[in-house]
């Protein structure tokens, strides 16, 4: 018997966990429970009597809430099987989530905040009490303030989204207090940026004017100067945008915008590849927005919980989200927002564990460190971009020939017209070697989109390696089409027939309308007969 | 100097793997990547940021350092609410977020991802029993957002432009819904009685034009609203939605709000498996009945179950995507991005675990102990409850003699945070399942000590 040393098969070979898990009603088993809830103690039964039968019948619930009823180990051993039907980016190369930045979170930083220090903290204890923890959120604000360039920073936004709305509720708030709020009702943005830009600024109420990139691929200064005007109330850009091109120009917007009286709004989402290397503030951008949780590494949480960084120029700092933090000697403070705050924009201090980690990773880099990732960023990006290139059928549109930042939005185009296979097929594919891909946002101005994000963490063996996969696919899709088409082979669930999701009378969002739609099980109401019975 | 820099979470700075891969691109520098970056804004000079920890013991101290700063409430003795919570978090579900899979997971697609859409499929589905509703989405931010976007709805599915909000409401609550909603809708408080809404007032002001009525139950003080029904009725006669911001941990034993007319139901789950996380772990939850109309103005995602080529097998996507800001942009109905999914696996695993005899011990729990606080401390001479209605898990007192703040500084310094003071002389109080008999009992004790009664004697005595 010899074990082989020759190197293993490019793209490896991959099967994702399979348990066929049942739904977590299924595994009921009357009488099991997963975790006791403490007594009541005999001394408060005796002052207070039967507490629920002296509900007034309008609050007590007549038919208890039909919860599975499961043992506390099969919980555990069902969840776990769920996860391990996740592929979480600590297990695959998870560059083909572009734009969204997907880094390695230290998990040195998981344990930080697991201290009860951090857990057991209420955001109202007397706040001498709590100085550990208003200490790090002033320290990261200082650190992101010289990151930006910027005066003031918050971080009560507890998303990205969460951020560009804020920077938006900003902007209203600044231009209501000088009377012009009526006068400026409308936002230009940039097709190529974040759609939370475009959506928040209609749910702040305004009109927004979407500009398409110039021949080049570059944003369009003419095009956005002829839509600026006094009803001009701020643009709210991205750069670089997610094609991965910076908008050299990007200063000639910002001053075009101010010219006009109109304010400047900078989705830093894609900040990855320019840390260090220039700022918001040195464009002339009044605020802008960082993710804690892609640029700062702090994890992604299977799509939460996020945090957002709210960077602001002096002008615009009182109008930031509060409660503020001041530091007073060596003491920190808690400051109500003020007058032309904008107020509350979540509950308590933000997402605290997600300053934690981000000022972790800051500290664990430095200045060194961060421009260094974002020039790694940056190399890696171009090297993908070079491999992918020598894909037959690849190509990344706009802006040929010119190097991209952090990211680079490719197409399938030419490989869709020879082969008919589409990038959602790739897609679906490329799970099948263990990595996840996804084609692109909406609207498809690049046609068979997907966007590759290298960021600094991954090698380079590991991209090659990514790459490797993706010309093994594409070469399925000219020699064996169907293996691509009937993907996937070897992952949890067999192909997915979505037509039911956007059929009213079909779709089931929940377990119980499922029954009731499928099984004809309960009422509307869901509710259930005093046996247990559905009524 | 930059190129000797090799850090262990940059693979690539290794000096023979940059090399190489430069040569790949035919690059001779990094600088060369960033020629669209005009040369006027450029930094040109290092960020200005402290010395770095590189070692990761070295960070740690650091970082922990600064931490060990703080006293918890495990130090102290806790009777603070207003919307963060200290209940117990089964282990379980500390296990089940840190898993790496679950942690680290992002916008995968259901096929690698699979596991991800089940368990949140799961949570939506575990939250559905508990609020008698057929809809809930995929969580968003926490219970301000959820309940500022349902009220949203309200607005677009009326084609009305004002709110009622009849009960009280956490001021940083009403801070926010009030700044989301400023373009398209105008908030209107009817002052509550006794701590529950005013029924004939409320009535009084129910036009053609009222979008929601926006209920809170429990409301800020923890009042259970008793008459959701008759409100739901009078808001229903005059074609007003009714908007309901809630906290789901007591519907063991309540009954919810959807079985008595609510038309949206909001709240946040950070009662359900949650730590206090110093008020950052919160997630928002949005329940509709399983009408169109009303899924279609949902703005969050929603998993769904299908099926797939194998009979039997659970499949799971996104429900009425084209609905949602990725693909509408301005035409959006708000915008999507990453909220906090985390929490809602853990809100599932937990309501997993207790099911419905946990939730129903766990409510009866939180009542029992309301009033026994209830008792105890109306008993105190000086202290008075601050309204007669059902309470669950918080309530104010009204204290004589001496102001809210002054109770607080007396009692932080016997290490007990007797409550939050929502008035000069109004003190909320808040209990849960870590809040044992003998804990209310020490603060009680506490209180009696001040001797409150001799205070305000003696403030009446001055202003005689």
């Amino acid at each position: 018997m010899s074990l082989p040393v020759t190197p293993k098969p490019s793209p490896r070979r991959f099967h994702q966990a399979r348990w066929d898990e049942p739904i977590v009603f299924e595994l009921h088993s009357a009488g099991e429970r997963g975790i006791a809830v403490t007594p009541i103690e005999s001394g408060v039964r005796d002052a207070v009597g039967d507490v629920v039968a002296a509900l007034p019948d309008s609050l007590r619930r007549t038919t208890p809430p039909r919860l599975p009823e499961i043992g506390q180990m099969r919980v555990l051993k069902h969840y776990l099987r769920l996860s391990q039907e996740t592929l979480g980016s600590d297990l695959n190369v998870d560059i083909g989530q572009g734009t969204c930045t997907i880094k390695y979170s230290p998990k040195i930083n998981d344990q930080l905040i697991e201290v009860p220090q951090l857990r057991e903290l209420h955001p109202l204890q007397n706040p001498a009490d709590v100085q550990g923890a208003l200490e790090i959120t002033w320290r990261l604000e200082r650190l992101m303030a010289e990151i930006s360039g910027m005066h003031a920073v918050s971080f009560q936004a507890p998303g990205g989204s969460a951020g560009i709305w804020t920077n938006i509720a900003m902007i209203r708030a600044y231009h209501a207090s000088r009377g012009e709020a009526d006068q400026r009702d409308e936002v230009i943005t940039t097709i190529f940026s974040h759609p939370s830009n475009a959506a928040a600024a209609k749910v702040a109420g305004y009109k927004v004017i979407t500009v398409y990139p110039d021949a080049d691929g570059y944003p369009d200064l003419a095009a956005m100067k002829a839509a600026l005007s006094e009803r001009t109330a701020a643009i709210m850009v991205t750069n670089p945008e997610d094609t991965g091109i910076y908008n050299p120009a990007v200063e000639e917007w910002v001053d075009a915008a101010h010219a006009v009286g109109a304010l400047a709004s900078y989705d830093q989402a894609n900040a990855a590849g320019i840390l260090g290397i220039t700022r918001a503030r040195d464009a002339g951008f009044d605020v802008c927005q960082f993710n804690l949780h892609k640029t700062f590494s702090a994890p992604h949480g299977s799509g939460g919980p996020a945090a957002a960084a709210n960077a602001a120029s002096e002008a615009l700092a009182p109008f930031l989200p509060g409660p503020r933090i001041v530091r007073d000697g060596d003491a920190f403070t808690v400051h109500e927002p003020g007058e032309q705050s904008i107020g509350h924009v979540a509950p308590g201090f933000g997402v605290v564990l997600h300053v934690v980690r981000a000022y972790a990773w800051i500290m664990a880099l430095g200045a060194e460190g961060l421009r260094t990732a974002s020039e790694i960023a940056v190399l890696n990006n171009n090297y993908l971009m070079s491999r992918v290139l020598q894909i037959p059928g690849a190509s990344a549109p706009y802006a040929t020939g010119r190097r991209r930042i952090e990211q680079v939005r490719y197409s399938w185009q030419e490989l869709f017209e020879q082969t008919g296979i589409t990038s959602e097929e790739i897609g679906i594919r490329m799970a099948d070697f263990g990595f996840h891909y996804w084609t692109s946002h909406h609207p498809y101005v690049v046609p068979q989109p997907f966007t590759l994000e290298p960021t600094e963490c991954y090698s380079k063996a590991e991209i090659d390696e990514y790459v490797a996969a993706l010309a093994e696919v594409a070469r399925e899709a000219r020699e064996t089409p169907e293996v691509v088409r009937t993907a996937p082979h070897n992952q949890t669930v067999h192909h997915t027939h979505h037509d039911d999701l956007d059929d009213p009378e079909r779709w089931a969002i929940t377990w119980r309308a499922y029954r009731r739609k499928y099984f004809g099980e309960g009422s509307a109401s869901g509710a259930m007969a005093a046996d247990g019975s559905a009524a | 100097m930059t190129d000797a820099f090799v850090h262990p979470y940059i693979p690539n700075t290794a000096p023979d793997t940059k090399a190489e891969m430069l040569a790949a691109v035919g690059a001779n520098s990094t600088e060369d990547f960033y020629a669209d970056v005009p040369d006027d804004l450029r930094l040109h000079r290092a960020l200005d940021l402290p010395t770095p920890l590189p070692a990761e013991q070295d960070l740690a101290r650091h970082v922990r350092g600064i931490l060990n700063r703080n006293r918890t409430t495990d130090d102290v003795l806790s009777f603070l609410g207003a919307g963060t919570y200290n209940h117990y978090v089964p282990a379980v579900v500390d296990e089940v977020i840190r898993r790496s899979e679950f942690l680290t997971a992002y916008a995968g697609e259901p096929y690698e991802d699979h596991g991800r859409f089940h368990a949140l499929f799961e949570y939506q589905s575990l939250m559905g029993e508990l609020l008698a509703m057929d809809v809930v989405n995929v969580p968003t931010y926490d219970g301000f957002q959820a309940l500022a976007t349902g009220l949203a709805m309200a607005g677009r599915i009326t084609g009305r432009h004002r709110v009622l909000c009849v009960s009280d409401v956490l001021p940083e609550k009403e801070s926010k819904v009030r700044d989301y909603l400023r373009a398209t809708l105008e908030l209107e408080s009817v002052p509550t009685v006794s701590g529950l809404a005013d029924l004939a007032a409320v009535t009084a002001r129910l036009r053609g034009d009222v979008a929601a009525l926006w209920i809170e139950t429990p409301s800020a003080t923890g009042a259970l609203e008793s008459r959701l029904a008759d409100l739901a009725a009078a808001a229903h006669a005059a074609g007003t939605l009714v908007v309901v911001g809630t906290d789901p941990v007591g519907y063991g034993v309540l009954t919810p709000p959807a079985l008595h007319g609510a038309d949206i139901v909001t709240g946040d789950i950070q009662s359900l498996g949650l730590h206090q996380w110093f008020g950052g772990a919160h997630a928002g939850f949005i329940a509709v009945h399983d009408d169109p109309m009303f899924v279609m103005e949902l703005p969050s995602r929603l998993f769904g179950l299908a099926t797939t080529d194998a009979p039997g097998e659970y499949g799971f996507g996104d429900v009425a995507y084209e609905r949602t800001s990725f693909a509408q942009r301005e035409e959006g109905k708000e915008w999507v991005g990453t909220a906090s999914a985390l929490w809602g696996i853990a809100a599932g695993v937990y309501l997993a675990l207790m099911g419905p005899h946990g939730m129903a011990e766990l409510g009866e729990l939180l009542l029992a102990r309301t009033r026994y606080a209830q008792q105890t401390l109306a008993a105190v001479p000086g202290l008075s409850l601050g309204d007669d209605a059902v309470h669950l898990r918080e309530f104010t007192v009204q204290i004589a003699g001496r102001t809210a703040s002054e109770i607080i500084a007396a009692l932080r310094a016997e290490g007990i945070e007797p409550g939050v003071a929502v008035g000069e002389h109004t003190l909320l109080v808040c209990v849960t399942d870590m809040t044992s008999q003998a804990d209310i009992d020490r603060l009680a004790a506490s209180l009696t000590r001040l001797d409150l009664a001799a205070a305000a004697a003696v403030v009446k005595e001055q202003y005689a």
